[in-house]
């Protein structure tokens, strides 16, 4: 070590700097979170518990409630995820416990580009080529096979909440696939050995012995593709029906948080509405914030046990 | 006990024997004792490299045979070739045959996932499902088969106590798979693989993880065992080859070098480089 | 470990019981098998149409020419291409001064509580929702000066870019071996010279990629330009007034009732799914190539 008093006081002022540097991530993100909370402010001491419950969305009479919008974000992450989660992780399997190594290569990069395609080029596809196709030949034949069920009820429009949440799942896919991959990967290969050597088929094995053990991780997994679900914007803004309504069917248009402030946020010039647009993202960030930090604490877990 | 009065049944021709009792008692000194299982010719590469060339080798029904040699001389690769754990290994590949009651076990006749419920496996560090709890943990190779033993209890007790484990674990059969000591978890996994009965257990470097005490308790429990299943136990340490068991055959870079009865093969090496590697000149 | 191994050569007839073992495994293949292939399908169908419905409207004029009034064929996103850039590399002049330090710190473990809590916040400010990066820039920097910029977009960037920045710069910087940075503290060098001098040089590579990955997401965002940046018909330099963006545009005229629009939608959406995936796979050589 170099004693020389002028030196350690470079590698001081050096170190300080670098804690200063990672303070500042930490800064930006109680920025974040203090900014839409302050802004929202208004509408949340006004309208109180009601501005969650409540349905009308009325910014003439300054009537703000979130209901519908926070139902269309659960609606579409729900559809998503339950495209999305067998994919994605039958997708994780095939990368870690079948594709030779090459083949895994491939796919993995594959996967990974499908996770780079900006959100609005996954919009602009869904709006004219999704949208068409589940308007002219999915949806009538859903409705022919089913039609008496209420999920599946009323025109087929194209857009909508089934619509979202299928694109959705083609975006959070990715996510899940390669965050599973990983966990997955951390698995250690005595598990499986031991389990061969019982003679378990490969299916067994993954089943009763990579899968538990990978639990948790995979768990994060899929909580992360609900971030990511919950939080999209441009895709479902494009696809979603933009109508502020509660209906029950996923053929039916409908509202997100995020789609209602990308939409409205420009239009919004009395402080009440742009309070009421900033309690939407309260709303939106308090739940992905909660998922994700959960969701990294898991895989953390299971790569950490590895 | 000589060589030549191992009797080798004649594979393929010979119909498929019943199979033995497992309580039989055990063939006296000088009667001919059977190969339980043999191997014939073998070969076993990983990619183009062979790591085993033409290794032939007897496992006597009921004894314990030691595999001893210097690192890396396919003592494992041997064993794993055994039960076709081998095969997991992508890019691997095997010739000649593995006899088990003298039909080839890479013939077609078995399926690797029946061929290793016959033929057990203990690894070199303890393995046990963390997930699972101890309970679980000796039942699993029934569990992931989905299969039912038919008096759950009884197999949990008696692979416990052939495994001798019994007593330090019967009061927490519901504690994790992960909670045991590392010698504890080791006779976990010896009670794993035996409670779903196999004809030969394969213990690769069973007790390399241990200290000697833990070391001492596997020993007695190889002996315990021997009558009733047959043992290959690969170790580096060659006074447990010779404290444990009635033959050893010494591998030296792929190669079968010598095999004989234990006593003979420690007093009297018949190859040199045997005799360099038991008084510890290399390896 | 592949599971095909084990697989039988030859069958010979076998229990029921171990015909539906063999029955369900064989079954749980091809359903993974299956999955990969509907994974992968979007993709292909994705880049195609990108393709063919942006190729034939792509020409040198709609990536150099301004936009034309509605109703007047031609015209192009010249603007919003430089847009996308200035706002793109605006964002790194922000985000790489501190999220390559806050990365190093991350990676040197000296105050492993502190690393920890910034760790924790890097990975959670990159699920927050762009949109709400977007409100959080506008509330910062609209709102007080009352109109739209290119500065509060290249900020919302900036925001996004952090945490990649951060967290990959701590992952290679992780990977320089220790007895390098050793032997240099052993020579007597001060840590920071050491730092500067062996560690980021050693490392550059990765950090390099690191900044290219979090510039190509930074420049496919649209939610949290459509406040700040807020998109302009223009050719603008001004980093205090509104700047288009190709997300921008492409949002735009996407969601627009013309037909005209429609087709440089598309042709936008080629530009930019270049722009973004060329970048991915540039920032991916340089990984794969990571030194040391
Ligand atoms: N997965 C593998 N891929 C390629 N080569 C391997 C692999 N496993 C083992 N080998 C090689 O095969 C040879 C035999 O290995 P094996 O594990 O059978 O040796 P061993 O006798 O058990 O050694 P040890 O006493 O160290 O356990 C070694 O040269 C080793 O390098
Ligand atoms: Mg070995």
């Amino acid at each position: 070590m170099n004693a020389r008093p002028s030196s350690s006081r470079v590698d001081t002022a050096f170190q300080a700097s670098l804690v200063l540097a990672g303070l500042g991530v930490a800064t930006v993100l109680a920025g974040v979170a203090w900014e839409v909370l302050s802004l929202s402010g208004e509408a949340l001491s006004k309208g109180g518990i009601g501005f969650l419950t409540g349905t009308t969305w009325d910014p003439v009479a300054e009537e703000f409630g979130a209901l519908p919008a926070l139902y269309g974000t659960l609606v579409t992450s729900a559809v998503a995820l339950l495209i999305a989660v067998p994919l994605g992780i039958g997708s994780a399997v095939f990368l870690s416990e079948m594709a030779t190594s090459r083949v895994a290569t491939v796919v993995g990069v594959l996967v990974d580009l499908l996770a780079a395609i900006p959100s609005v080029i996954y919009g602009l596809w869904g709006l004219f080529v999704l949208a068409p196709l589940l308007r002219e030949h999915v949806q009538p034949a859903v409705q022919a096979a089913f039609g008496s069920l209420p999920i599946f009820a009323g025109p087929p429009l194209g857009v909508g909440y089934g619509t979202a949440g299928l694109l959705l799942a083609i975006m959070v896919i990715p996510v899940i696939t390669s965050v599973s991959r990983e966990v997955l990967r951390a698995v250690p290969d005595t598990q499986r050995e031991a389990a061969y050597a019982l003679g378990a088929t490969p299916f067994e094995v993954i089943k009763g012995t990579v899968f538990p053990f990978a639990r948790s991780g995979l768990v994060g997994a899929v909580v992360l593709g609900l971030g990511r679900a919950l939080g999209e914007t441009m895709a479902v803004t494009m696809v979603i029906g933009n109508r502020y309504d509660i209906s029950a069917s996923l053929f039916a248009p409908g509202y997100t948080l995020a789609a209602v402030i990308a939409n409205e946020f420009a239009e919004a010039f009395s402080p009440r509405y742009l309070s009421a647009l900033a309690g939407l993202a309260v709303v939106l960030l308090g739940t992905t914030l909660i998922l994700n930090a959960g969701a990294r604490l898991l895989v953390r877990r299971v790569k950490g046990a590895a | 006990m000589s060589l030549a009065s191992i009797l080798v049944p004649l594979p393929d021709r010979s119909p498929p024997p019943a199979r033995r009792v497992v309580t039989a008692p055990p063939a006296a000194q000088d009667e001919p004792r059977v190969a339980k299982m043999v191997v014939d010719s073998l070969s076993a590469y990983y990619g183009r490299n062979a790591v085993l060339r033409n290794v032939s080798l007897p496992f006597v029904e009921r004894t314990v045979t030691a595999i001893i040699g210097p690192s890396g001389c396919g003592k494992s690769t041997l064993v794993r070739c055994m039960n076709r754990m081998h095969e997991i290994i992508p890019g691997t590949s095997v010739t000649g045959r593995v006899l088990l009651d003298g039909r080839d076990v890479y013939g077609g006749h078995l399926d690797p996932i029946e061929l290793r419920r016959r033929v057990g496996m203990v690894f070199q560090k303890p393995n046990p499902f963390p997930t699972m709890t101890v309970r679980d943990n000796v039942l699993a190779g029934w569990r992931l088969t989905g299969t039912k033993p038919p008096d759950a209890d009884a197999v949990v007790e008696d692979a416990l106590r052939r495994a001798a484990l019994w007593d330090e674990v019967k009061d927490r059969l519901k504690a994790p798979g992960a909670s045991l000591s590392g010698g504890q978890a080791q006779r976990l996994c010896i009670a794993r693989a035996l409670a779903v009965q196999p004809d030969v257990l394969l213990m690769d470097e069973p007790c390399s993880a241990l200290d000697p005490i833990a070391t001492a308790r596997i020993e007695e429990l190889i002996h315990e065992l021997a009558p009733s299943v047959t043992i290959v136990i690969v170790t580096h340490n060659m006074q447990q080859a010779a404290r444990v068991s009635e033959n050893t055959a010494f591998l030296y870079m792929g190669e079968l070098v010598e095999f004989g009865a234990t006593a003979g093969l420690f007093t009297r090496p018949a190859d040199p480089r045997t005799e360099d590697y038991i008084t510890g000149r290399f390896g | 470990m592949r599971m095909d191994a084990a697989e039988p050569a030859v069958r010979l007839p076998a229990s029921p019981r171990l015909r539906w073992r063999r029955f369900v495994n064989r079954a749980f293949r091809v359903a993974v098998f299956g999955a990969v292939i509907v994974v992968l399908a979007p993709l292909v169908a994705i880049l195609g149409t990108v393709i063919s419905r942006g190729a034939p409207a792509l020409d040198w004029d709609f990536l150099t020419s301004l936009p034309k009034p509605v109703g007047e064929t031609g015209g192009g996103v010249g603007h919003a291409i430089l847009g996308t850039l200035i706002l793109a590399f605006g964002g790194l002049l922000m985000a790489v001064p501190l999220g390559v330090p806050a990365g190093v710190f991350l990676a040197s473990d000296r105050m492993p509580r502190l690393g920890g809590v910034v760790r924790m916040c890097a990975d959670v400010l990159a699920g927050v929702p762009s949109i709400v990066v977007g409100l959080f820039a506008y509330t910062l920097l609209v709102l007080p000066f009352k109109h739209f910029s290119a500065l509060a977009g290249a900020f919302a960037l900036a925001v996004i870019m952090l945490p990649t920045i951060a967290r990959t710069t701590e992952e290679v910087v992780r990977l320089v071996p220790s007895t390098l940075t050793e032997a240099a503290l052993a020579l007597g060098a001060p840590r920071w010279r050491v730092m500067l001098r062996v560690v980021l040089p050693s490392a550059g590579k990765g950090v390099a990629a690191g900044i290219i990955a979090a510039f190509s997401r930074g420049a496919g965002e649209t939610a949290p330009l459509m406040f700040t940046a807020f998109g302009s018909q223009f050719l603008s330099l001004s980093p205090l007034q509104p700047i288009a963006a190709l997300p921008l545009v492409l949002f735009n005229y996407a969601v627009s009732p013309y037909d005209d629009w429609y087709a440089q939608a598309w042709a936008a959406a080629l530009v930019l799914a270049v722009l973004v995936l060329a970048g991915n796979v540039v920032a991916r050589f340089a990984m794969a190539r990571r030194s040391p």
